[in-house]
Parts: C-alpha cells; structure tokens; sequence
C-alpha cells in the first residue's frame, strides 16, 4: 500500500519497551492514559476512530433514517443550513431521496469491515511469515523475503484494481471478497516489519542469552519477541487499516466494491459524481467521512509511535 | 609558564522535561601555554559540557551558562569566550581551539572526502585559496601518519579504519594551528593498540607545534604517560587538581583516591574482586549547596554537608575540595 | 558499486518474471479466462469459439511459455475491444500520463521540499507546524474526492480551469494538484526528518566545532547528505504517480494509461488490462532501477567500495 514508504515507520528503530509490560494491566492503563492527555492531537485521534467504531457498530441505533429508503418526493435536498434544507436530513438527501448522513453512517461499517478484517488478515499472515524468516533464516528466509520484495516492488493499485476486476462476477460476497484482497496483498509490508524486528532481537543477543539459560522456542516466541513486536505491528496497522479505508472507497468508485444499493463511501462518491455541478453535497460528505475517519487514524497512529518509543526520543538529545 | 586560558566558577545548566539539570557547578582551572591538561572524571560529571561550553558548542536552548568566565589570552589581549557573539565564538572555533570527537566512524561527514573536510577549515580560517588549501592538507595527512596522503585525500571515510580516521580527525583539528586543542575521549572507541598510536601521535605533534591539549577522559591510565596536569571532576565540580606525579602518589581526595583504587593493576596479587567506589552518580537535577560526593565518601561528616568545600591548596600546584585530611586522618580545622 | 548494480539489476528481471506470472495467473484467478473475457450473455458455442481462437484450450504451460516469450518483446497481443494491438494503443496514450504525472511531481517539489527544509531547521515554529500539517493532509485527504472538489470550487464556480480532457495547456493543472496531494505530504515529511536526524548527528558537531559558517553547514553538509533519501522517495513517488493515477484520469477525462485501463475494465478487455499491468509494472520496475543507479552514483559509501 501507498504507506509502505512512510519515512517515519522506516527510519526510526523502535525501543524495547521492556518497562511498559511491567506492572500490572490497570497499571499500564493508567499509564497509557496519562500519556494520551497530555498529548492532545493522540486524543483527538483516539475520539475520532472510537467515534468511527462506534458508529459503525451502533449504526441502526444512530441513523436517523434507513439508509436504503428511497423517497423521490424529498430528492436532491441540500444539506440543513442551506436553503431549501431541512433538519430531518442534516446533511442532505441524495438523487433517490436517501438521506446522506444516515448513508454514511451505514457506510462506516463497510469501512470498519474491511479496515479491521483487512488488517487483522494482513498483520497474522505478515507476521507468521516475518517470524518464519527471521527465525529460521537460511534459504527459507530468502524465499519469503524474494516474494515479499517482489509484492511490495508492484504498483499496488494497479493490481488491487486488476484482482478485484477478474474476480467481480465469481460467486464471493464482495465485501469478503475485498478483505482478502486487502489482507493478503497488504501482508507483504507486515512481513517485512516483522522479520526486521526478529533479526534486530537476534542481533541484540536478547534471544541468544534466552536461548543459553534453556528457553524453549515457543517459550522465547511468546514471551520475548512477541511483546516486542506487538508495538510496530499495531503502530503500522494503524496507518495500514486508514489505507485499506481508502482503497475501499477507490474501488467503490470503479464499482468493483459492495454492489451501488450498500451503501459505502466509495460508492456514495461515485454515484455523487454525476450530480456534482448540480448537486455536489453528494459527493462531498461521504469525501469528508473518509477524511476524519482518515485523520482520527493518522493522529492515533503518530501518537502510539511516539508512546512506543518515547525512550529512543528522549536519549536522542 | 605564561597562562593561556583561565577558567573561574563555570556555572551551566540544562532546561530539560524533567527540569534543571545542574551539568557544570562552579569549575575553576587554568590552562598554561603549551601544557596538557587532562580531565577525569565518570560519565555525567560535566567534564564534556564544560569544555564545549566555552566555545559556543552547547545549544542555548536548553543549555544556558548561567556565570562564570573563560579567559582567553592571546598575544596580551584578554577575551572573555563567554561573553563574545556568536559570529566571534565561530572564528574561535577550529581558528583557535581545535576539536577532537570520541567516535571516528561518526564524526565526519560521508559524503564528503577527507580533503573537503580539512580544505574547508582552512579556507574558513586562514583564507587560503584551493590549490593552497589542498597542498597544506596533504601536508597535515603526512604529519598525522596518513600514507600516501597525495592519492588519498580524494578518498571518503568509510575507506579508512577507525584508527586512521581519528588521525583525519586531528588533522582537521591541527589544521589551523590553534592553541589550545581540546579532544574529548579521542581514543575510547579504538582498540589499545590504536589507543597506544593516537597518544603517541598527540605527543608528537604537541612537541612540534606547542599546541596546548586538554584531554578528557575516564580513564586514568591513558593520561599517565600524556598529561602534565590532572583535574578530576565530580558531578559538575572539581575534586582536585594536581601534576601528574603529584596525584599519582599522594591523592588528596577521597574520589580520586577510589579512582586509583579502582584501576587493575597487572601487579595486583591480593584481590579477587574489582574495587569499584559504592553508590550513584549524583542527581544533577538538585543544585548542590554541599560536596557532591558525600553520599559516597567513607571520610564524610557533618561539614561536608553543609557548605560546598572549596579548592584547598594541599601542596605545590595541588589543590583538593575536601574538607577530610586523608594524610592526618581527621577533618581540616585550618578552613 | 558495479556489484550493487548488477544485484539490483538481477532483482529487476526477478521482479519482472514475477510480474509476468502473477499477470498471467491473475487473469485465470476465476479459473475460466473466457468467461471474464466474454460475459454472461454469450452462448456455449461463443465460448468455445472464443477459447479456440485465443488458444486458452492450449495446456497451461504452453500458454504462459507464450505469454511470457511475447511479453519480453512487448507484444501483448490484440485488444479485444478495439481489435488493434495492445502495444501501440498503451504507447499513444502513455505520454498523457507521463506528462500529468510529471507536473504532479513538481507540484509535490515545489512545495513539499523547501516546507520539509525550513520546517526541519526550524522544528516548533509555525513554518515546521505547517509542514506536519501538509504531511498528515497528505495521508488523509482521498485523491479522487479532492478532484471532485476541485472541479466543483475551480472549474464550476471559479472557472478557471477545465475539468477533462487535455485541450488546454491549464488542462494539467487540477487533475495534477489532485494527484500529486499523498506524494507531496510524503516528501514534506521525509525532507523534514531527514533534515532533522542529519542535524544531530556527529559529523555536524564536528562541523560546528570547526566553525564553519552557516551556510556551509547548511548546503554543503546537511543538505547533500539528505539529497541522498530523498532522491530515493521522488523515484518511488515518480513512480507511484505513473501507475496510481487511474481515479484521477477517470474523472477529469485525462486521456491516459490510467483512464484506458478503466474502460478495459468496464468492457471486459482483460488483454488490455493484463497489457497494461505488464508494461506499467515495467516501467516502474525501471524507474526503481534507475533510481538506484543515481542513489548509487549520489553516495559515496556505494560508489566506492
């Protein structure tokens, strides 16, 4: 995915936060809260992305209309504050009279689907594979990593687009259909994170002294390198999952998501597009949902990277 | 000796998340012309910070220099480094006082060749020309023990071994022909052997060019063959200072004492374990209004916490911040 | 460096044999090509018809024997729509990418560079605020909807520029500036953090203490060392915008390889598609190539060792 070359992720090594998993869970919540209030802008993404969730989980309960119920009688009103607007559709009503703001909080749940599947599917197969190369090493090691370069060395939305294309008409439920495309084309960059990670705790002698005092390998697996891997995988699942949102709504647009009736942002967006010199609300709302959705997720994740590794940064004059 | 730079009651401190750090409490010494003048101490005892201090190294947020004076003697003149601009500290800088770093394999840059990073110093300073600059860089490599210094100042870093890069680096240093040159840790990253080289190259060199050094370091048994001074630091004070010899045999103060102490000797028969001096390193957040190390002293007593012990002379050139006499075995009832 | 070269070199027709498999299975991803290919309207004999004439009855391996030989040469065979070969109608439409993808990269310069730098030398003023800024909206503003507001507040409302296809000079300019908002928030952030590590390593300690004037700090050993990542990123970012620009094409009518594989797949011309896979994953391949060709040549660690 286009955030495979965040210079950010790459660049910076992440600290064992070895202190962190010390003392008790209520402990470390405490902690982490502490953390978050004094930063404010990993607050804010915190909000926004529970808002997301919660929106998508609670979506019939918040919605003020249902989302596929067409009235042509009240089509192509424009948002409350306009004129000719009113507040029974906050945001407006598109060219079949569904109203928008119920749309897209309908919509939140394809994304949340195939934002939370996609990168669950992602980071396990990314990090078993990362874990077999690092681990094992040798010629397994090269094959992975020649697989995982050879995926991440190819325009991804070009292929994205070819898959989901070739397999539209087969009989898969497309919402499924985009999750596995998701997380098996998003595994490679899991994969690469992980296996660095392994080679680093290799390298730093960590399991090497685990492996003299006689640690078995599940032992070394769960108890060492797990924890400290936890860290950068969910840092980068945050960004990838706000990627997956995106890349959902683009095949939405070429049609190549959940079929038009579901309503998606992506979907929204492309149906808005022949109505955008006429009435352009249709579009610009669901583009708007994708932005917060986008920026709560970005704030979260540049917060959980600096929380992850505040050690490296401080010593760092 | 004529005095070349005269150091009184440095005072600097740091702004940091945590608070003031206190790194440098009141540090006085004199640097004589042409003298070595070595600086021990543990890591955190502001020996580094005092010294990058003086030339406008230490960035000012957060560090400040809170008091204290640096003067500089120069031809009769007398300058004050801590009250010059910044556009001054910068031709006092590689001009008068040269530079040497711990880490060879980070201190230059590698993207550039050696040539570059020496010709451009002395462009800086001495406004020579290219071709001049060029020559009189291939001469400074000869001097350091670079072979072949006319093919190689082409070359990059990361051709050369860590050894031969400090050698680069104190070219760089020497390029100017400062006065003082001051080489923080220059050989804790290299191997003994290379250690061994490094040291031999600074004498030399000292002798040829009369350049005084201040040499930092942690470890005593580098500058036994190197110094002429000693000054030991604590936790951002001087615990004393003496020649060499004089430190040697009769040290005055109870840290220097456990610093001795604390060096294996290859001659050392009685023990089997590593004498190592009890305790912590100060906390340099809390600005000390008594003798930093008394946490830690075996001779430590009432007085020793109350009042800040001042340099007390102990003997030719040899003054010691303590209020304990080692030699009597009873505090000082003379201060 | 010639042994760097001539590994990435090797890696590249790695890559592209990769690629050429992965096209080729991609399509028979439903198992049935034909069925892709020629829709659910067709009759049984259409499809036997079909799958003589384009040889899918063949064994597997002869088929991808054939593919790949004909790959190789650029031969992609015909597009089933238009009835030509796939080549010469990528290649008629590839400088209309280029082009756009091109101005999208100096829009990205233009503004993400000098933003990174100042932001990177001067972090916590207002001028490094605005260049995180530019780098988180880089990451969460969508392309394809940015382009729908830009049509709506510049071509609709304002009028200043068109909205599709590449008559006018000024054509470029709304598709590129849409195009180009994730790579310019990418090299606004890698030039600031460049900026930022560079500075605090060693070697600009010993800068300082040589006292050197600020300018040669600056240009000659700050800025040439992160000219080095960030050669790097603009090769990727080239080469993201070559093959991501599908939304873009589509909706400004950009006569384009993005809008031509759209329309392959809204009429099921998969050899179109599978021709255009191939030769854009080619010249990406490339382009990453050559990128570290220069990246080689740009640091000394490489070039002489």
């Amino acid at each position: 995915m286009a955030h495979t070359t965040d210079p950010d992720t790459i660049k910076k090594p992440v600290a064992h936060r070895i202190d962190i998993q010390e003392g008790g869970f209520w402990h470390q919540v405490r902690y982490i809260g502490k953390l978050l209030l004094r930063d404010r802008s990993g607050t804010i993404g915190l909000l926004l992305f529970l808002t997301f969730i919660i929106s998508a989980i609670f979506a019939p309960a918040i919605a003020p209309h249902d989302p596929l119920q067409q009235n042509l009688r009240d089509s192509k009103l424009p948002p409350a504050w306009s004129e000719g607007g009113t507040w029974e559709y906050p945001l407006g009503t598109d060219n079949l009279g569904r109203d928008i703001l119920s749309r897209i909080i309908f919509g939140s749940r394809v994304s949340v689907y195939v934002g939370f599947f996609g990168v669950t599917i992602a980071f396990s197969i990314g990090m078993i594979f990362g874990l077999v190369a690092g681990y094992v090493g040798g010629r397994t090691d090269n094959v992975i990593m020649g697989l995982v370069n050879l995926l991440l060395a190819l325009p991804y939305l070009l292929f994205v687009v070819f898959i989901a294309a070739v397999l539209r008409d087969s009989n898969i439920n497309p919402l499924i259909l985009v999750i596995l495309i998701f997380g098996i084309t998003d595994s490679p960059i899991f994969a690469r994170i992980t296996r660095g990670e392994v080679l680093r705790m290799r390298q730093s002698g960590y399991v090497e002294s685990a492996v003299s005092i006689g640690a078995n390998t599940r032992r070394i697996l769960f108890d060492h390198i797990l924890p400290n891997l936890i860290g950068p995988l969910v840092t980068l699942a945050t960004f990838e999952m706000s990627a997956m949102i995106f890349y959902e709504a683009g095949l939405g647009f070429l049609g190549l998501s959940v079929p038009p009736t579901v309503p998606s942002w992506g979907n929204m967006l492309s149906n808005g597009r022949k109505y955008l010199t006429t009435y352009p609300w249709i579009s610009t709302w669901p583009g708007v949902a994708i932005m917060i959705t986008s920026l709560g997720m970005n704030l979260l994740g540049d917060w959980l990277r600096d929380v992850l590794d505040p050690r490296l940064r401080r010593v760092k004059k | 000796m004529a005095p070349l730079l005269e150091v009184k009651d440095l005072k600097v401190r740091f702004r940091t998340i945590e608070g003031l750090v206190h790194a440098v409490n009141g540090v006085s010494f004199t640097l004589h012309d042409g003298e070595t003048l070595a600086i021990v101490g543990e890591s955190g005892s502001g020996k580094s910070v005092t010294m990058m201090s003086l030339v406008g190294l230490i960035p000012t947020p957060p560090g400040k220099i809170e008091s204290g004076e640096a003067i500089f003697h120069e031809n009769g003149s007398q300058t004050d480094l801590l009250k010059l601009t910044r556009a001054e500290l910068r031709k006092v800088r590689g001009g008068k006082v040269g530079f040497i770093f711990q880490d060879p394999l980070t201190s230059l840059n590698p993207v550039l060749s050696i040539g570059q990073q020496i010709t451009e110093t002395l462009q800086e300073h001495l406004g020579m020309s290219r071709e001049e600059a060029q020559e009189r860089c291939i001469e400074l490599l000869t001097s350091v023990g670079i072979p072949a210094a006319r093919d190689r100042y082409k070359a990059y870093p990361h051709q050369f071994s860590g050894g031969m890069r400090q050698r680069v680096i104190i070219a760089m240093a020497i390029a100017c022909t400062p006065q003082i040159v001051i080489a923080d840790e220059p050989t804790t990253a290299l191997d003994v052997t290379v250690q061994a080289q490094i040291v031999d190259l600074v004498k030399k060199l000292r002798s040829d060019l009369g350049v005084a050094v201040i040499w930092i370091t942690h470890d005593l048994a580098v500058v036994a063959g190197l110094a002429e001074r000693i000054l030991v630091m604590y936790g951002g004070m001087v615990m004393e200072t003496a020649q060499v010899d004089d430190l040697y045999k009769r040290p005055q103060h109870p840290y220097t004492v456990g610093l001795l102490g604390a060096m294996p000797r290859l001659d050392d028969t009685g023990r089997d374990r590593l004498v190592s001096i009890k305790g912590s390193p100060p906390d340099l957040h809390v600005k000390p209004n008594h003798c930093q190390f008394a946490w830690r002293c075996e001779y430590e007593f009432e007085r020793c916490w109350k009042e800040v012990p001042p340099l007390i002379q102990v003997g030719e050139n040899h003054f010691s911040a303590c209020f304990y006499d080692l030699e009597k075995g009873k505090p000082r009832d003379d201060i | 460096m010639q042994r760097y070269l001539l590994s990435r070199l090797g890696q590249s027709i790695l890559i592209l044999f990769g690629v050429l498999v992965l096209v080729f299975f991609m399509l028979r991803a439903t198992g049935d090509p034909v069925a892709l290919m020629i829709g659910r309207e067709a009759t049984q004999e259409q499809v036997e018809a079909f799958r003589e004439a384009q040889g899918f009855n063949r064994p597997i391996y002869v088929q991808f024997f054939e593919f790949a030989f004909n790959a190789i040469q650029l031969d992609f065979g015909d597009s089933l729509h238009y009835k030509l070969p796939a080549l010469p109608l990528i290649l008629e439409r590839l400088p209309s990418t280029v082009w756009l993808a091109g101005v999208s990269l100096l829009m990205s310069i233009m503004v993400g560079i000098p933003l990174g730098l100042i932001g990177g030398f001067n972090p916590g003023s207002i001028w490094d605020s605005m260049a995180r800024l530019v780098g988180l909206l880089g990451q969460t503003v969508p392309n394809f909807w940015l382009a729908l507001i830009l049509i709506i507040v510049f071509a609709v409302n304002l009028g200043w520029f068109p909205s599709f296809g590449r008559d006018q000079p000024s054509s470029v300019i709304l598709p590129a500036f849409a195009l180009s908002v994730f790579s310019m928030g990418q090299i606004v952030r890698l030039t600031r953090s460049a900026v930022l590590e560079i500075r605090s390593e060693d070697y600009i300690r010993t800068a300082n203490s040589k006292g050197l004037s600020n300018r040669v700090i600056y240009l000659r050993h700050i800025l040439r060392n992160a000219a080095i990542p960030l050669v790097s990123v603009l090769g990727v970012q080239f080469g993201y915008l070559l093959s991501g620009s599908i939304y873009i094409e589509t909706i400004f009518s950009w006569p384009g390889l993005g809008r031509l594989l759209a329309d392959s797949i809204g009429v099921r011309d998969f050899t179109m598609v599978q021709a255009i896979a191939f030769f854009t994953s080619l010249v990406v391949v490339a382009l990453n190539l050559l990128t570290d060709m220069v990246y080689a040549l740009l640091d000394p660690r490489i070039r002489y060792s």
